[in-house]
């Protein structure tokens, strides 16, 4: 894809305060104003979003099991025996 | 003094003792439960399992040990995090590395590219898209994501603390946290692209 402008560049430095919800109100309208307008750039942080989540599926790995006994072991408060 | 005062005074730090041990148990209780999310973290910081558990052991340990040191009320989640990413350093497990040294990574949009140059540029639309770079494969590229960015994205986006928060565990002012997020994110998806779209 060769479409990349100013505009474009603007929107892909925006992109991550963007997702993260953390710019400033008048940056959020310069994002928002050119993803209206631009399918390059919309379709760009939808598969961040995507990305997003699917990283954080990939890298979440259980505990393993037999952890949570070993752990439950290390209190120095023992609960009383019924 | 009185056998009845004396006997109050007793009764008093019974009911004390009780109260603490009341507070521990529930510390001991709350700090359980969140095992599960301290391992997520711990197991993407460390290269191997066994090193994970190993870590998370000795976080729970002194986690036990200094219960007293924790504020009712605040995030428990992070405290501990921060002891275990304390000990994890103390073990000299990782060598710091100067953020600076790393070279200037790809910009954002840059996977995305890839992807749309492999799979055309309708693909980034569908939710599917991302499975091509497989689980294995973000495992494989975070693991190579410098530990410096990667502490800071694993806490962020794995383990869904605020930059406050990360800044806190981190030890580090909440700048940092931002910069090393941003360019650690953007290093993870160069890795990405290298690894599973060549």
């Amino acid at each position: 894809m060769t479409h990349h402008d100013l505009g474009c560049e603007k929107c892909e430095e925006l992109l991550q305060g963007y997702l993260d919800r953390d710019l400033a109100p008048e940056e959020v309208l310069v994002a928002e104003g050119h993803l209206d307008g631009c399918d390059y750039c919309r379709r760009r942080y939808r598969f961040e979003e995507t990305l997003r989540r699917y990283i954080r599926v990939s890298a979440s790995e259980r505990m393993p099991p037999g952890l949570m006994a070993k752990l439950a072991e290390l209190r120095e408060h023992q609960p009383r025996a019924l | 003094m009185g056998e009845t005062e004396a006997g109050s005074e007793t009764d008093a730090r019974a009911r004390q003792i009780a109260m603490e041990e009341r507070d521990r148990a529930r510390f001991e209780e709350e700090a359980l439960g969140l095992a599960d999310q301290v391992y997520r973290v711990a197991r993407r910081l460390v290269g191997t399992r066994e090193e994970a558990e190993e870590l998370v052991q000795e976080t729970y340990a002194r986690a036990f040990r200094s219960w007293r040191s924790y504020s009712p009320g605040t995030n428990m989640r992070a405290w501990l995090l921060r002891i275990l990413t304390n000990l994890n350093l103390d073990r000299g497990r990782r060598v710091q590395r100067t953020p600076d040294l790393q070279p200037l990574e790809e910009g954002d949009y840059y996977l995305a590219n890839k992807v749309a140059a492999a799979e055309g540029e309708q693909a980034l639309e569908q939710e599917r898209v991302v499975e091509r770079l497989s689980q294995g494969g973000v495992v494989d590229a975070l693991s190579e994501v410098p530990h410096d960015f990667r502490d800071v994205v694993v806490l962020v986006d794995i383990g869904d603390f605020s930059y406050a928060d990360a800044a806190q565990i981190l030890d580090v002012p909440i700048g940092t946290v931002m910069s090393r997020l941003h360019r650690g994110r953007r290093i993870l998806k160069q890795k990405l692209a290298e690894e599973t779209l060549t």
